[in-house]
């Protein structure tokens, strides 16, 4: 225990000398994955509940192909699968791109997220309640102003808590990362494993630092919570 | 259509082992669960105590890091535990580590789902069963559960759709599941993205098809139940 934590601290953390690495990489990956997914989810949200059929369903096949798989299977079908492609393999840019496990894996992450969060959001949209749309309607603001002033602020505001979860679990899922190379917490864990092979600390030593990860963006969430939604306080 | 180039029998044995895990788990995780929430809500402070911590640890912590943990760690400790009985050692494969830390993990997740569902029960209901004089057990069987259940179902099924799609984690400790099976054929035919694909797609299948069960479920729980006409 104490000679892992002498010899592999700093990995654990945030360097193993050459690269960024531990804590650091995991989260990282955590608000890089989450900010692609919410910029993603935002216009697939409001597509999501158009009345347009070509609108909402592709935004629908979408979300259900991404929340009805594992995202190993999503990871290892864009690590492994599209770099296999002789199309990938033969365009320069593509091929640099998919070489690169850092890269799938923010690609397959932010588009998981990307799903699930769209559901969150479209959801919360579509229990907006119709007095506030019928009162920006009345006060004459176009379609753009009416998302852009009412819908998205109060339903962005409700799904916070929802919204919440989905951060924690895919802070759970950016452990996927190392199985794609990427030098995440578990990564230099399942290293320190495989080094002394005192398995109870090396992954001892990594869930109390997810532990510690997940208990302050609870902490976090809820701060934000009585701030946002301190209106709902009854 | 579907060229297996000869991997056809590993991938239906590897999609039959992920249902069978994924099964297995959940009744784990179920029992788990009603057990940790009967424990969150009775009155032993010792009791409530250690079913928080489990659900708080467990919920904090990664399922990937926790089953790593628990699948090396278990067959030390039970190493262990046959030396000191001197008795021979028994090895775990990755099939049942799989359906214990699984089981475990969403325990924790059941005990939550459980314990607001116990708490939707109208306790006049649970008064009544016991002035009849029914004992505990079949108050729990006969009054709490039926009832239980309407609540649950929807949580229920969350996890159960969780649970699915966790059980392609345990292909990373070495379980010959359906992954294990189409990675292999991808391998060995250098078409790993059309068996890669074909796992999703394993998986998209078996999401729905568990999504008619729910509803059928759902269905059968609600029976009685007046819903209000908007």
């Amino acid at each position: 225990m104490i000679y892992i934590i002498q010899n592999y601290w700093q990995a654990f953390l945030y360097s193993d000398g050459y690269n960024m690495t531990g804590l650091a990489m995991t989260l990282w990956l955590l608000v890089i994955s989450c900010a692609i997914g919410f910029c993603l989810a935002l216009p697939l949200a409001v597509a999501r509940n158009a009345r347009n059929p070509l609108l909402w369903g592709p935004v629908w096949l979408y979300t259900f192909i991404f929340r009805g798989t594992p995202l190993y299977v999503q990871l290892l079908v864009i690590y492994t699968g599209v770099y296999s492609l002789d199309v990938v393999q033969h365009t320069p840019a593509l091929n640099a791109f998919f070489r690169q496990g850092i890269n799938c894996t923010i690609l397959a992450f932010a588009l998981n997220t990307g799903a699930y969060t769209t559901e969150i959001f479209a959801g919360a949209i579509r229990e907006t309640s119709f007095g506030e749309v019928d009162a920006a309607r009345s006060l004459g603001m176009s379609q753009w102003n009416l998302y852009r002033r009412i819908i998205l602020p109060s339903a962005l505001r409700r799904a916070l808590p929802v919204y919440s979860n989905e951060v924690i679990l895919m802070l759970h899922s950016t452990t996927l990362a190392f199985t794609a190379t990427v030098p995440d917490i578990l990564k230099v864990a399942n290293d320190a494993n495989s080094a002394t092979y005192n398995s109870f600390a090396a992954f001892g030593i990594a869930a109390v630092i997810y532990l510690c990860v997940s208990f302050t963006l609870i902490f976090g969430f809820r701060k934000a919570e009585q701030h946002f939604l301190a209106f709902l306080k009854s | 259509m579907f060229d297996l180039a000869g991997y056809g029998p590993q991938i239906i044995a590897g999609t039959i082992t992920t249902v069978e895990l994924s099964v297995l788990s959940l009744l784990v995780s179920f029992a788990l669960g009603l057990l940790g929430a009967s424990a969150k809500l009775s009155k032993s402070r010792a009791l409530s105590g250690i079913a928080t911590v489990y659900t708080t640890i467990i919920r904090g912590v990664p399922d990937l890091v926790l089953m790593l943990l628990l699948f090396y760690s278990l067959q030390i400790w039970l190493n262990d535990a046959t030396d000191y009985f001197k008795l021979n050692q028994i090895n775990l494969d990755p099939f049942t580590s799989g359906v214990i830390t699984l089981g475990f993990i969403y325990g924790a997740y059941f005990t939550e789902t459980f314990r607001g569902a116990f708490m939707a029960v109208p306790r006049g209901q649970l008064e009544a069963a016991r002035a009849f004089g029914m004992r505990p057990l079949l108050v729990f069987r006969r009054i709490l559960f039926p009832q239980m259940m309407r609540y649950a179902l929807p949580g229920l099924g969350n996890n159960w759709q969780v649970i699915l799609k966790a059980t392609a984690l345990v292909s990373i400790i070495g379980l010959s599941d359906i992954i294990k099976a189409t990675q292999d054929a991808g391998k060995g035919t250098f078409r790993m993205f059309y068996f890669s694909v074909l796992a999703g797609l394993v998986y998209l299948c078996l999401t729905v098809l568990s999504n008619g069960v729910l509803l059928l479920l759902e269905r059968k729980y609600a029976v009685g139940v007046r819903k209000a006409v908007l």
